[in-house]
């Protein structure tokens, strides 16, 4: 009890002070590192940039890669950006961490960074541990909530709990959660481009391809609207139903372990604790009891919805719409009712 | 092929993972008082490192190591019942504070302590501990080490020098070659882990489990992140039933907007 007044003060206290701070215009300096794929910005750069306007000062991005010059073009317009750096190496294509680390170190040595930012996904998490790392401060994974320069709000135990953390470190190196934020939009402005410090290029690695799942369905972290099949579906084939349904609604396709483990689908596409986390705007579990690492992966879904024959299923208790029912019925039914 | 492969293998004792885990009466922390077991990504780590062992034409040897309190002891055994070769256990009083900087900083001190004996070729972690779902460790050694990294690793092949790693990226799957030494840390997909047989367990108990502590290895691991408070995740209120499809549809068009 003694604690959580004291420490509630001192977050008062903190916040007080920080607004004041930003008042001045002098508050924080934060770099936004801009992950792009094929000459397009991803998302969650996107989000980043909105957490990172949240700090109050001023925000500086940062695009590397072979040929960045018409993301550089991009990122300049986006609402927020005073500046943007611009690192063209063939070193930097592919995003390798073992060369992208030196290049964040260098940009933070010249210009002072207080904070850096990017989205937590494959490339963030990548790169941002090990640039920390090399400037000696802690990271400070997926965040969802800025309460202050140097407050942040996340998840642990997959969301089982949300742990407000104090960054005690001069750089306070941050991956942001997408899903926790707006995509920041472009504005009238358009950004001064410099070019980006100097820096090491140990070229470590060395990348050799990539196999990416061609589907026209979205990717599964990413999509507004998923559509979840459990051991309910009873095997592989019956998941075309599933499909047919996201096909018709625009959503992405997931499983619960349970289907993943029974071999109905692929790994990849499991939600859950220990597989993606997902927050879309729709969740539709079908045939999926709800067990709590399935939920760990899907409870801040928008809306949810549960299609089971099972009235007593656990995943009735978070979804905002169930409707008990055999899947087998209820789902065909739904794909030819949707599309009119 | 005379040039012994020495693999070191990070693990985290941490709640099991299908414990529903509580915040603590204070809001510092979750309640601790429960069943435990070894990070099921450090799991993978040790089946893969042990699978390279089983199959590498040189001999290898598989170094279990753990950062934290004196039951960190616990799931070094269980790498060692697993078919890890010898273990390392860095021990602090209190593993809530140790984060994954110190960690990083540890497991660099312990690799370069003697370097004859302790060498490593490549590092295999978890991807992340499930407690705090940090995802960092791996990529701050490889960082400290100035070492190359291969995250989220899905298939792991060496063959002498070289190292090749298909990972897990969004979308799809990437291929990275490398040389060691290096290091790689795994995602689910990389393999199945083995359960430790009884036989295995009790020749576990016979293996070498050489204890430190973080001051001999001269590393500070004094917490760089404060947890000011922990809470409950807001609650969601659920239970609506709707009769048929077309209720359902109605519903999710006009009520919740999202069709």
């Amino acid at each position: 009890m003694f604690f959580t007044t004291t420490s509630r003060i001192a977050l008062q206290a903190r916040n007080t002070l920080a607004q004041r701070f930003y008042a001045t215009g002098a508050g924080a300096n934060a770099l936004l590192f801009v992950e792009h794929k094929d000459g397009a910005i991803t998302g969650a750069t996107l989000n980043a940039l909105t957490a990172a306007k949240k700090l109050g000062g001023s925000v500086t991005a940062l695009v590397a890669g072979d040929a960045p010059e018409g993301i550089v073009k991009e990122v300049a317009k986006l609402s927020g950006i005073s500046k943007v750096l611009s690192a063209k190496d063939n070193a930097y294509a592919n995003a390798l961490p073992e060369n992208i680390a030196p290049l964040l170190v260098a940009a933070q040595a010249q210009f002072g960074f207080t904070h850096l930012f990017t989205g937590h996904t494959a490339t963030g998490k990548n790169i941002f541990p090990r640039a920390a790392a090399l400037m000696d401060v802690a990271a400070i994974s997926d965040i969802v909530g800025v309460e202050g320069e140097d407050t942040f709000v996340r998840p642990i135990y997959a969301g089982n709990a949300i742990a407000t953390v104090k960054s005690n470190d001069k750089v306070k190196v941050v991956t942001v959660r997408g899903t926790a934020f707006e995509a920041a939009s472009a504005g009238d402005d358009n950004a001064a481009e410099e070019a980006a410090p100097n820096a090491d290029k140990p070229n470590l690695t060395q990348w050799m391809g990539e196999d990416i799942q061609k589907s026209d369905r979205p990717d599964l972290g990413s999509a507004k609207r998923v559509i979840s099949g459990g051991r309910g579906m009873k095997n592989g084939e019956n998941f075309k139903l599933l499909y047919d349904l996201a096909d018709k609604m625009g959503a992405a396709v997931g499983a619960s372990r349970a289907a993943v483990d029974a071999g109905f689908v692929d790994n990849s596409l499991q939600v859950g604790q220990t597989g993606k986390i997902v927050a879309p705007e729709l969740y539709v579990a079908v045939g999926i009891s709800g067990a709590i690492q399935h939920l760990a992966g899907m409870k801040d879904s928008k809306t949810i919805v549960a299609i089971n024959k099972d009235a007593d299923a656990p995943i009735f208790q978070v979804a905002d719409y169930g409707l008990v029912d055999d899947l087998f019925k209820a789902v065909p039914e739904m794909t030819e009712k949707i599309g009119k | 092929m005379s040039n012994p492969l020495r693999i070191f293998v990070p693990v985290k004792r941490v709640i099991d993972y299908a414990v529903k885990v509580r915040v603590n009466p204070a809001k510092t922390d979750v309640d601790r008082n429960v069943k435990h077991s070894m990070n099921p990504f450090d799991e993978i780590a040790v089946e893969e490192a042990v699978r390279l062992k089983e199959k590498a034409p040189q001999t290898t040897e598989v170094v279990a190591i753990s950062c934290g309190s004196a039951k960190s002891q616990e799931t070094l055994r269980t790498a060692l019942a697993m078919g890890a070769d010898r273990a390392v256990h860095v021990e602090v009083k209190d593993d809530s504070t140790l984060q994954p900087l110190a960690v990083a900083k540890l497991l660099k001190a312990y690799a370069e302590k003697d370097p004859d004996t302790t060498k490593p070729d490549l590092f295999i972690l978890g991807k992340q501990a499930i407690d705090d779902d940090a995802n960092q460790t791996g990529q701050m050694l490889a960082g400290l080490l100035q070492w190359p990294q291969t995250t989220f690793a899905s298939k792991v092949e060496i063959n002498g020098k070289d190292l090749k790693v298909v990972r897990e990226i969004d979308g799809g799957l990437e291929t990275v070659s490398t040389q060691l030494p290096a290091v790689v840390t795994t995602d689910l997909r990389l393999n199945e882990p083995r359960y430790a047989s009884l036989p295995n367990i009790m020749k576990a108990k016979k293996k070498p489990l050489l204890k430190l502590t973080p001051e001999e290895l001269g590393v500070d691991i004094s917490p760089r992140i404060e947890t000011l408070k922990v809470e409950e995740p807001p609650k969601r209120v659920g239970g609506r039933k709707v009769e048929n499809v077309d209720e359902l549809i109605d519903k999710l068009r006009n009520e919740a907007k999202v069709l």
